[in-house]
């Protein structure tokens, strides 16, 4: 049985940044990973983040995780890699197994969950081919494995996450075939699909495949167009050539735990589904219990590390170690930074979004 | 060539020692750390279990450890996730079919 | 008005030509100029703060287009390197009496060498004609992103953002 004052758990870029700030207040704090390395998807992230100064933009996302790592071991901060956490009650007991081995009960007095979001499916024959894959698997295969999953690649989606992969396949080596979106307009960032489509990649709106077809791997899909009702127009399916389909369909945070310690959830899809509720220190309805990134809402990794500030902050500062003046002057810039990042076409939905959730809980 | 050695944001690919494993008999020269997973893509294969019930193949689907579609019997256990364990030289590596069978030898069945 | 940004995926000139950032004709035919192709409030304004000259404003929020003070601008290129969605461009239209230069970002290896002779492409990726490679240029500050300078035919002026991607590894 070990004790810490705050149990983060995920090592990503919420959990770093919570767990640095939450060091840097003075608390005790204990990171769990249960990857062999820390940083969460940030290292797969080679593209130049958005922003402003102060969300660190023109930098590259694993550039943006070298300088959280190197002030994590500046502080000394505590990790625990190869590390899972099986279980969390609203006493903030945790159950955590190490390198598969060794079974540990943590006891914390505060628990900060960020354990981030998992890529979503969807369905058609042929869906659980070898072949077919998230479109961040493939972006882990290409920047972190250095591994070409395929060569002649057929995307599923345009939002960012779907553009950006296509972006990072070409520079990769592969060959981008096209990008289907079932949607009549594209779904992100106008700045992302112009460069896929000056690279030669032609995009289809309104849409969707049909099915892989292949016998022990892809070998080929069938995409179809849609019509006003999203039906498949019959005569309109068209063969691409492709050995890789990536799925960029949008993404589910990773909740369980909070399930599991009790936490009250909201069903919001613009978040990704069943987010966890919480107030604008990201403290859940369990008392003690946090949540920052993904978790508590899909949005992208710069905004996951101010959450993870706040979170970080406020769990020190509700051990004693910041002063209640401090605790809202910081948790109030921090707030405007979210903000900023929370506006224009793209952000409005996720700031509704969230300010839902804050509803729920009497605060907007 | 699968392997993506040069970079232009990334730069020179790093890797560890080549080492040996043996993919369902065969031998397979792949590197030190990097993960089951990659080391399989990178050589070719792309089928990594079959289905229980209808014996449909498998693959790598979310590379990150939570779908366990990548799932195979590396050194006698079944279920390993490939997709997150690193390869270690000598490493007995199989196709798995089904849940999978736990032996206490590495040998061939 | 055509608007193609949504769904095929590039900006078209009637949807750049209503954005502040994108010059008018006449202050792109002068002389080397920036070339903003930014036509969505996104949160972002590395244009905005690399501009040694205070050429381009973003201002409070952040989502505001960027706005080209063009009489400002020196087209030293420092913004084509600093936008994250690579949406800048330099082009010149007076580089010589039949030839334009363009500078872009270009994220790919192979890189194209001085001297080359290279496939230029529209907003689609589609060939347009040829081009030569003046310079390639990676300075630290640029963080990775090269930027090449082409001269193409004045004709397609307008048309041509970048060039067909090399064959071949790094």
């Amino acid at each position: 049985m070990i004790k810490t004052e705050i149990a983060v758990i995920g090592g990503g870029p919420a959990g770093l940044c919570a767990a640095i700030e939450g060091t840097k207040a003075g608390a005790k704090v204990l990171v769990i990973d249960e990857n062999s390395k820390p940083g969460g998807q940030l290292f797969k992230q080679i593209h130049k983040f958005f922003g402003s100064r102060e969300h660190q933009a023109g930098v590259r996302g694993f550039q943006i995780g070298e300088k959280l790592l190197e002030q994590s071991r500046e502080l000394e901060i505590e990790v625990w890699l190869n590390s899972e956490v099986c279980g969390l009650d609203s006493d903030k007991n945790l159950w955590v197994v190490r390198d598969k081995k060794e079974s540990i009960k943590v006891i914390a007095e505060r628990v900060i969950i960020a354990t981030g979001a998992v890529e979503n499916s969807i369905y058609f024959p042929g869906w659980d081919l070898p072949g077919v894959m998230g479109a961040g698997a493939a972006q882990t295969m290409i920047n972190i494995n250095r591994v070409l999953p395929g060569k002649k690649v057929l995307m599923v989606g345009s939002g960012n996450v779907g553009v950006i992969v296509s972006y990072q396949l070409l520079q990769a080596g592969a060959e981008v075939v096209a990008v289907v979106d079932a949607a009549p307009k594209l779904g992100g960032y106008g700045v992302h699909t112009a460069k896929v489509c000056r690279a030669g990649v032609p995009f289809y709106t309104s849409h969707t495949i049909l099915k892989a077809w292949g016998s022990e791997c892809v070998e080929g899909a069938v995409i179809v167009r849609l019509d006003n009702s999203w039906n498949p127009v019959t005569g309109s399916e068209k063969f691409l050539d492709v050995d890789t389909i990536c799925i960029a369909t949008g993404l589910t945070p990773l909740s369980e735990l909070a399930w599991m310690a009790g936490c009250k959830f909201e069903f919001i899809p613009e978040l990704g589904g069943h987010v966890p509720l919480h107030d604008r220190f990201m403290e859940t309805t369990v008392s003690g219990i946090y949540v920052a990134g993904d978790i508590s809402g899909i949005e992208e990794a710069s905004t996951a590390m101010d959450e993870g500030r706040i979170a970080g902050v406020n769990a020190a500062a509700s051990l004693g170690y910041i002063d209640d003046d401090k605790r809202k002057k910081m948790t109030e810039k921090l707030w405007k930074r979210l903000n900023s990042l929370r506006c224009g076409p793209f952000g409005e939905k996720r700031k509704s979004s969230k300010d839902r959730l804050l509803t729920f809980r009497g605060e907007a | 060539m699968l392997r993506v050695e040069n970079h232009v944001v990334l730069g020179k690919i790093q890797r560890g020692r080549k080492v040996t494993i043996i993919v369902d008999g065969e031998k397979v020269e792949v590197f030190e750390g990097e993960m089951i997973a990659a080391a399989l893509m990178a050589s070719g294969k792309k089928v990594f279990r079959y289905t229980k019930k209808h014996g449909k193949p498998r693959g790598v689907y979310c590379g990150i450890g939570r779908c366990t579609d990548c799932i195979m019997t590396v050194n006698g256990i079944p279920n390993v996730r490939t997709c997150i364990t690193p390869v270690e030289d000598g490493m007995v590596i199989k196709t798995q079919r089904g849940l999978g069978e736990w032996r206490s030898d590495t040998g061939d069945d | 008005m055509t608007d193609t940004l949504k769904t095929l995926g590039y900006p078209s000139l009637d949807e750049l030509k209503s954005t502040p950032g994108y010059p008018g004709e006449d202050i792109q035919k002068k002389g080397p100029v920036a070339i903003i192709e930014c036509i969505e409030e996104i949160p972002c304004n590395p244009c905005e703060t690399s501009c040694p000259a205070g050429a381009i404003k973003v201002g409070d929020p952040i989502t505001n287009l960027p706005r080209l003070i063009a009489n400002k601008c020196r087209g030293c290129g420092r913004c084509v390197a600093a936008c994250p969605g690579l949406a800048i461009y330099i082009k010149d239209y007076t580089y010589s009496a039949e030839k334009a230069l363009i500078t872009f970002p270009y994220e790919y290896f192979p890189l194209p060498q001085k001297g080359d002779r290279v496939i230029a492409v529209n907003r689609r990726g589609k060939p347009v004609c040829e081009g030569e490679i003046m310079e390639v240029k990676l300075l630290g500050s640029y963080n990775k992103t090269p930027l090449v300078s082409m001269a193409y035919p004045r004709e397609f002026f307008e048309e041509v953002v970048s060039i067909k991607r090399l064959e071949g590894e790094g």
